[in-house]
Formats: structure tokens, sequence, C-alpha cells
């Protein structure tokens, strides 16, 4: 595509506006508040990808009173096929998790502190064979996934994800309305020389290319530079990724993800564009 | 034979040369052509006539009779609102507004107030048209220069359009017209700003062009300029239509320039 190419006495033509106007200003802003968001989409979509991979496996059997019985489940359950992994969890742990909640009460000990036992399966393990083989040694015990008590949790994160991605779409949009505004002012400002340029035979795609590439290297340049500061102001947030790793089990951001924000801008200057080059054969063809 | 600038080649030079034998032949055809702006009423009515190939015209008719409009409709700045007008041979009343700009290319306009871009030097100026039809640079830079001295401005090729006099852009202008050598050259009133001096260098420039096989028409209020154009022929509107009481436009008697030369 020669459309990039605009030559010498050409660029004379249409006198750059030497970045001091707004476009490459708000193409910055807009790509700087983009770059955020889909930044914070894209860490909210690993955490709940990493929660989700935490638990998908994970299974508690329950017995609300069953100390006596709790070796023997123990046992019921890592010989049933497919567990992988059963530990009962300490009931220090659970006394301390209740003392959290219930304050000094939680720590007596004569509220009744049921057993837990955290059951991890093997990939492909049938949930039915593991729990029946349960409900045979103790018939009170619950056998619940941890799936269905984080479900809440994911489901939130899934909406804040979703969330996100919509707002950059929007930002997107307003970003392209504003270059259309852009496109249609700079038509007007040269109108004089585009009236002259058509009377003496120019096609509006000729007009058009005078004007976009400006546009385009206006708006990477803007792009370029909100992605810059996005880029610096998440690096140092996030520089303290161990704590954030700790966390979630895994660092919010990975290094596909880092490509994926610095292909914005880039996303950014296309679609300004493609965007001006519409705006500008449209308004060209109100003429005659 | 060519009217020299002062200081300017003594014959014609080579981008003019080519273009001295034509057939005589219809260049233009208005029938029944109307026209009128938004919703008012009509600013030109019934024209019907022809320019022959190769003429001199001079277009002519008080203020506000319809000059520049009837200009417009021919280097297709304005479409008729009504009948049939067929330039170069081609029916353009409504012709698509994408096959507009290979005619354009055809046709070289003088503009009343010149329309010269004010930021590009008078060189720039009149390279556009050359630039524009996609010429590289190796194919601008001679004919450009060469035409800048032919209207005596070699001296002035940098210069930036407001800090040419009225006269100085006024060539400017017709050297614009004439680089890319137009078939048609279109000329709005274009003594009406200089003295009579300067009037009688650009009716010279012009004149020349139609020696060359141009075809000419000039809108002009400029008696003195008509009688100095012996073989050119007039066409006169009042309040929008033609005087044409012989039918002589209609059905144009032979190649005007011929008669005079
Ligand atoms: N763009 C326009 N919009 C509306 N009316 C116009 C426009 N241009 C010219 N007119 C009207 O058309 C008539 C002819 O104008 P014009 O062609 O400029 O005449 P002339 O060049 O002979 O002085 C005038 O009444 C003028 O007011
Ligand atoms: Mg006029």
């Amino acid at each position: 595509m020669s459309f990039f190419f605009v030559s010498e006495p050409d660029r004379r033509l249409i006198p750059a506006s030497g970045l001091r106007g707004p476009v490459p200003l708000l193409i910055a802003i807009m790509t700087f508040v983009m770059v955020v968001v889909a930044a914070a989409g894209l860490a909210l979509a690993n955490t709940a990808s990493v929660v989700r991979g935490g638990v998908e496996s994970r299974y508690s059997i329950q017995i609300a009173d069953g100390a006596a019985k709790a070796p023997a489940v123990l046992a019921a359950a890592r010989a049933a096929t497919g567990v992988s992994r059963a530990e009962q969890v300490p009931p220090a742990e659970l006394r301390l998790t209740l003392e959290r909640w219930l304050g000094p009460v939680g720590a007596e000990a004569d509220l009744p502190i049921p057993v837990i036992i955290d059951v991890d399966l093997k990939p492909g393990a049938d949930v039915r064979v593991v729990s029946s083989a349960i409900s045979r040694t103790a018939p009170n015990a619950a056998f619940v996934a941890h799936r269905s008590s984080l479900a809440p949790l994911l489901k939130a994160l899934n909406g804040l994800t979703i969330l996100a991605f919509g707002l950059v779409l929007l930002i997107a949009m307003a970003s392209a309305a504003a270059i259309i505004l852009a496109a249609r002012g700079a038509l007007d400002t040269h109108r004089a020389t585009i009236e002259v340029m058509h009377g003496i035979g120019a096609t509006d795609g000729q007009v058009a290319r005078l004007f976009l590439r400006q546009i385009a290297s206006e708006a990477l340049l803007g792009g370029l530079a909100g992605a810059a500061v996005a880029g610096t102001i998440l690096g140092l947030i996030l520089g303290g990724a161990g704590f954030a790793t700790s966390l979630a089990g895994a660092p919010p951001l990975q290094w596909k993800d880092a490509v994926l924000l610095a292909l914005l801008p880039v996303a950014v200057a296309l679609l300004a564009t493609v965007v001006a080059r519409s705006a500008l054969v449209r308004a060209l063809r109100e003429r005659l | 034979m060519l009217v020299p600038w002062q200081g300017g080649p003594r014959r014609a030079t080579a981008w003019m040369r080519g273009r001295e034998q034509r057939l005589a032949g219809t260049i233009v055809e208005f029938d029944r052509v109307g026209l009128r702006y938004g919703t008012g009423a009509e600013v030109l009515r019934d024209l019907d006539f022809r320019l022959n190939e190769g003429g001199f015209y001079f277009l002519t008719g008080p203020s506000g009779a319809g000059k520049t409009s009837l200009l417009k409709l021919l280097y297709l700045a304005q479409r008729p609102t009504r009948g049939r007008m067929s330039v170069f041979g081609d029916e353009l009343a409504h012709a698509p507004r994408e096959a507009l700009p290979l005619y354009r290319r055809r046709i070289g306009v003088v503009f009343q107030d010149f329309r010269l871009i004010r930021h590009l030097s008078a060189f720039d100026n009149v390279a556009l048209p050359l630039r524009i039809a996609g010429h590289g640079e190796a194919e601008v830079e001679g004919p450009v220069r060469e035409m800048l001295a032919w209207v005596g401005l070699a001296d002035r090729a940098s210069a930036r359009p407001p800090t040419l006099s009225g006269g100085e852009q006024q060539r400017v202008a017709i050297a614009r017209a004439v680089i890319a050598r137009p078939e048609l050259l279109i000329a709005d009133e274009p003594t009406g700003n200089v003295d009579a001096a300067m009037a009688q260098r650009i009716l010279h420039l012009l004149t020349a062009m139609n020696r060359l096989g141009t075809t000419v028409i000039v809108a002009t209020h400029d008696l003195g300029l008509i009688a100095a154009t012996p073989g050119a022929q007039l066409i006169r509107l009042e309040n929008g239509a033609l005087v044409d009481p012989t039918g002589a436009l209609r059905n144009p008697p032979g190649r005007p320039a011929e008669q005079g030369a």
C-alpha cells in the first residue's frame, strides 16, 4: 500500500501542526487509560484462572461430629481411586479460623470443631466413585467441591474482567469519535487548499492521504507516549510483584500480557488511521 | 509567433510543442442547461451553445448575469440542475463524482481571486497540477522553471503569493492553469485586478495558448480586451440567458481562431 507514502512537496501542501494540536495529547491520555484498564482486566482474568485452577480439583470432606471417624475416613479417601492427596486440616488451624471470625469465644474448647479433610483429585478422576467410597465409611459426611463455594468469587472476578474489557472498547470508541472530529477539523482548516486541489483534478484519495500520514503519525506518537507512562506506572505498582504473586500464586501479569499491552498503542494508531480515512473520504464526498 | 514575455523564450518551448495540430470539432456542448443554487431561482436558463475546439471566446454580460456560474459549470465545480452538458465529447451533467478529477485535469482555470495556495512558493503552486497528475519530480522541475520564465517570474520562483503583486499573482495563476497543457483554458475576469498594461500582457499569454491549440474562454467586461483580440467570438449573457439572436452560438461557423489568424 502506497498509502503512507507522501512526497516531500506533497507534505508542504498541508503544513504539519507540529504536534501542538490536541490530537496527540488526547490519544496519549486515551491510550494511557486504555493500557491501565486493560492491565487490570488481564490481571483479574489471570487471578480468576489461578483461583479456578487451584480449586478445580479440590474437595473437602466435612464431618460435623466425627473426630473419632476421622482416621477411617482419611484412610478410605486415600485408598479411593482418583485421589492424589487427602489431608486432614489440623484442628488448631480450624480453631484459629474460628477465632478470627468469632473472637476469643472461638478459642473455647467446648465448641464442637468439625473434621475437615482436604482432598485433591487426579485429573479426570470420577468424583462419584470417591464420594461413594467416603459415604460407605461415614454416611453423614459431606463431600463438597471447593468450586461451588468459590463460585460467587469467580463470578465476580469474571464480571470485573468483562467490565474492564468493555471499558477498553468504550475508550477505543471515544478515541475513534475524537479522531473523526479532528479529521473534520483538519479538513475545515485546510478548506481553501483542498478546494484548489479538487479544482485541479485531485481525487479524494490524494487529498485524504495528505492528512492521513499526519494523523497516523500523531496517533502513533500519542499512543506510544501514553502507553509508556502507563507501563512505567504499572511497573512501579507491580514492581513488588512478590506480594501479588504470593496472594494469587502467580504473577498477576505475564509476559504475553505485557506484549498484548505493548501492542495496544499500535492498535490505537491503526484504528485512528482507518477511522480517519473513512471520515475524511466521507467528508470529502459531500463536496463536488 | 509566440508573443514572448520580456526575457522569456523567443519561441514555443518543448512542453508547448505537439499541440499545434488539432482537428476542429466541438469541445463543449450545452443543451438547454439550467442552474439554480439551492432552492433559489434559476441563475442560468436554457443555455444552448457549442464551443469549437481551438476557439477563443469572450463571455460578457453585466455583473450578476451568471458568467462565473457558467464557468463553474465548465470547470466542473458545479453541476447543472437541468439539461445536458457534454465536455470533451462526454456527457458530464450526471457523470459520477469519481469520474470528474480526470476531466478536471484536462481543464485549466484562472480564478477571479487567483486561489493560489498561500503557504506554497510560486514554484510549488505552478507545479501542483503536474504533481496531482502523478508526474515525478524529474518531470516537474524543468517545465515549471520554463513556465515561470514564460510568464516573466523566473526570479520569483520561491516567493509566496502574499509577497507578490496582484499582476504577479495573476501570472502565477495563469502559469498554474496552463502547466499541464489543458485542452480547455477558462479565465474568470483575469484582468479585473490589474492595470491596462498588465491586462495586455495577460491577454498575450492567453492568445499564445490559444495559438497552440488550446480552447480559451475568458469572462470579462473589458471592451478593450475584446477589441484587441480579433477572431475571438463573443458569448453574451444577460439575466442568466444567452443573447444569441443569429443562432451562431448554437451552430458556430467553422473554427473562429483561424479567421483572425
Ligand atoms: N454560490 C451561490 N449561491 C447562491 N447564489 C449564487 C451563488 N453564486 C452566484 N449566485 C447568484 O447567481 C447569480 C449570477 O452570479 P455570477 O455567476 O457570479 O454572475 P457574474 O459572474 O456574471 O457576475 C447572481 O444573482 C448571484 O447572486
Ligand atoms: Mg463573476
